[in-house]
């Protein structure tokens, strides 16, 4: 889009005054008439300008586009750079190495990411964690949690697995066998299919450009 | 006017449906208080029933009660004033009659479905019997299909009766508009896509422009003619008020919405537009204390109720406080990217509700409470209910005391300082800054539900007492310049 947001912000106000002014000519500022003119306006224009950013945001925000990496980047390296422009954190994508050992066409990466998908709602996550910062703050942000350092520090270790795919695997199959902290996760019942498939959900939404957020992630002690 | 108490002395059927609202609405709350309370204890004690009804169960259970409540506390009052505002019955008064019982049964086996079964595996049956996991909008597909029919029928029932009776007040303009964008936005949230940017663009459509629009102008709505009902202000002065009111919440706060779009994956403009538009989001609710306060004053606090009265002034400095200041506090980006995600939003969400929503709900039960007991008594007052909303009102600024404290802590210690991951995470929770509030929110919690026995006591007592001065509806509310009844 070629306009900034300053642009648009005066772009609506404007719209919303002017057309007030010119619809209750010979009204008084301070006239039911004025205020009813003004209510009908203002929620048009704010409306319309809503629905034309939101076409805006879906076309910015497919994946693969400009925002959101493709499912297949389920089979790369994912990181994070430093952007000293910006002075937040964007992901970057690496080299091919897989999941679980193996390269997913990119209809195989949807249908697990999609079943990942289905694990985070139907393990209502969100009444625990945040995703993308929102939920209920009971425990971790999950929005980096693939690119989290504990993984390879503490829990591989614990688990004895091979992989940061395998740990989380193993972990997210019973939780309560290794604690972490005085708060627990309950054992959701997940299966090995619906463990690796939130594995691969978590893995795609670690390279959503969030505009840096959450700030500094793994940067500090 | 008074003359309505003469010369229709019996309720109307729509105010006999209302009363049910209301029963139900208080219930919800009283489940509300009890499931936070666990939730709460279970912050201090995370072994606390844990594996078999585990925080994640009695969160979901604490929010979903109160959208249910508020929701339907806020439908009765608007069966309430419905008759009142057009002089008729509700048009379609069975149909809604058959609808809110069937939302009462399927409210039920949602909740217990909640409880019971929790949570299902990752295929579609989950998403359409047990819940969607969609925080705040769990309920499963088929009670949102139950839900968007009920506010269907809901929409008829106010159309319908505001065509036949030939009279559109501003007041009945602006409920109308209000409520077919409320029941519109709800399709928003029934949709299941991979995409988490969009999932979460959409889910925002249901949350917020449910809660910083179309609900604050409900309240806006339901405030306009209670302010008529308790101190007889005149229709035009509120209904202009009214029109400045809703100009300014849908001028800022439809795309204030952008507050929620600065980290979800969407285009950075939206840090620009959600940061400008939410921060005049208070704007509103600045109104809405002048307006009342004025009205107030102006009536010298002269109310035909006073408990009402005092909700009324609550809700102003509740719903701008709450909702405005606190909600002030974290909404530029520059804060936001630290405080975002943090408990700092759960002492924004509960100021804010109980400021704009509990309050307003508050004033709506009086009211109805009120008329529900003959004779009427004017002014209605009683011992009892200072000390019930005292103790709902102090439990509440502890627990978004305690939240606030918290919120900072997580904000500075996992966020700016710690990095944002899980150890950083827990080095949060275990501050102490953060963990001896902990204990806090509880005993407030305890506060609150001492508040709401004497609250329930209280309305099931007031206006019955035989030393309560009797009224003579028409003089006692013509003195005090009352209203509609």
């Amino acid at each position: 889009m070629d306009y900034g947001w300053i642009e648009i912000a005066v772009a609506a106000v404007f719209l919303s005054v002017v057309i007030t002014l010119v619809l209750s000519r010979g009204a008084g500022w301070l006239s039911w008439r004025f205020w009813r003119n003004a209510m009908v306006v203002s929620s048009t224009v704010m409306i319309l300008v809503l629905l034309w950013l939101s076409f805006d945001t879906a076309a910015q925000t497919r994946p693969g586009g400009e925002r959101l990496a493709p499912w297949t980047v389920i089979n790369h390296e994912i990181g994070l750079k430093w952007n000293p422009e910006k002075r937040w954190q964007e992901p970057v994508i690496g080299e091919e190495t897989g999941f679980f050992g193996k390269v997913y066409s990119p209809e195989e990466a949807y249908r697990l990411v999609e079943k990942g998908k289905l694990v985070v709602q139907s393990r209502n996550c969100m009444e625990c964690h945040t995703l993308l910062g929102n939920g209920a703050y009971f425990a971790p942000d999950l929005t980096r949690a693939w690119l989290d350092p504990w993984w390879e520090e503490r829990i591989m270790p614990m688990v004895g697995a091979q992989s940061r795919e395998e740990a989380m695997r193993t972990w997210l199959m019973n939780p309560p066998q290794y604690p972490q902290g005085k708060r627990r996760m309950p054992n959701l019942g997940l299966t090995e299919d619906e463990a690796t498939a939130l594995v691969a959900f978590l893995k795609w939404m670690s390279a959503i450009d969030t505009n840096g957020f959450p700030a500094y992630f793994g940067e500090m002690q | 006017m008074t003359q309505a108490v003469q010369s229709h002395p019996k309720l109307y059927e729509s105010q006999k449906l209302a009363r049910w609202y209301f029963v139900v609405a208080i219930t919800l709350f009283g489940a509300q208080l009890i499931f936070g309370l666990i939730a709460a204890y279970q912050q201090i004690d995370p072994n606390f029933l844990f594996q078999l009804a585990p925080f994640m169960t009695n969160r979901t259970l604490h929010v979903n009660a109160m959208v249910v409540w508020l929701l339907v506390g806020m439908m009765g009052g608007v069966y309430w004033f419905l008759p009142k505002e057009t002089g008729r019955e509700v048009v379609g008064i069975t149909l809604a009659k058959i609808i809110w019982w069937v939302i009462v049964a399927g409210v039920t086996v949602v909740v217990l479905v909640y409880l019971f079964v929790q949570i299902g595996p990752a295929q579609w049956t989950t998403i359409w019997f047990i819940n969607e996991g969609r925080e705040y909008i769990e309920a499963p597909r088929w009670a949102d299909i139950a839900i968007v029919l009920w506010v269907a029928i809901f929409l008829f029932n106010v159309i319908a009766t505001v065509l036949k009776s030939r009279r559109i007040t501003g007041i009945l303009m602006v409920l109308i508009f209000d409520l077919v964008a409320l029941g519109a936005l709800y399709t928003a949230g029934m949709h299941f896509t991979v995409n988490i940017t969009m999932d979460q663009f959409l889910w925002w459509w249901v949350i917020h422009l449910w809660v910083e629009a179309t609900w604050e102008v409900l309240v806006g709505v339901l405030m306009a003619w209670a302010l008529m009902y308790l101190l007889g202000t005149s229709r035009r002065l509120l209904e202009t008020w009214l029109f400045i009111e809703v100009a300014l919440v849908f001028g800022t706060g439809i795309i204030g919405l952008g507050h929620h779009y600065f980290w979800i994956g969407t285009p950075e403009y939206w840090l620009g537009l959600g940061g400008f538009f939410s921060a005049l989001e208070p704007l509103p609710l600045v109104a809405m204390v002048v307006h009342a306060v004025y009205d107030a004053g102006g009536h010298r606090l002269g109310a035909v109720n006073r408990p009402a009265m005092f909700w009324v002034i609550v809700q102003a400095f509740g719903n701008f406080i709450g909702a405005g200041v606190w909600g002030f506090m974290q909404t530029l980006p520059q804060i936001n990217m630290f405080s975002h995600g943090t408990q700092l939003a759960a002492a924004h969400g509960h100021l804010a509700f109980f400021g704009a929503y509990v309050s307003t709900v508050m004033v709506l039960v009086y009211i109805a409470a009120q008329n529900l007991r003959r004779p009427v008594h004017i002014p209605l007052n009683s011992r009892l209910w200072g000390w019930a909303a005292g103790l709902l009102i102090l439990g509440i600024i502890g627990i978004g005391g305690a939240f606030t404290l918290s919120g900072f802590t997580q904000t500075l210690v996992e966020r700016a300082a710690g990095g944002s991951t899980w150890a950083a995470y827990i080095q949060g929770y275990t501050h102490p800054w953060y963990a001896n509030t902990l204990w806090w929110r509880f005993g407030f919690g305890l506060v609150m539900l001492t508040g709401y026995v004497l609250l329930v006591t209280d309305l099931l007592s007031i206006g019955k007492r035989a030393e309560a001065p009797k009224a003579v509806p028409q003089t006692a509310a013509v003195a005090t310049g009352g209203g509609d009844v």
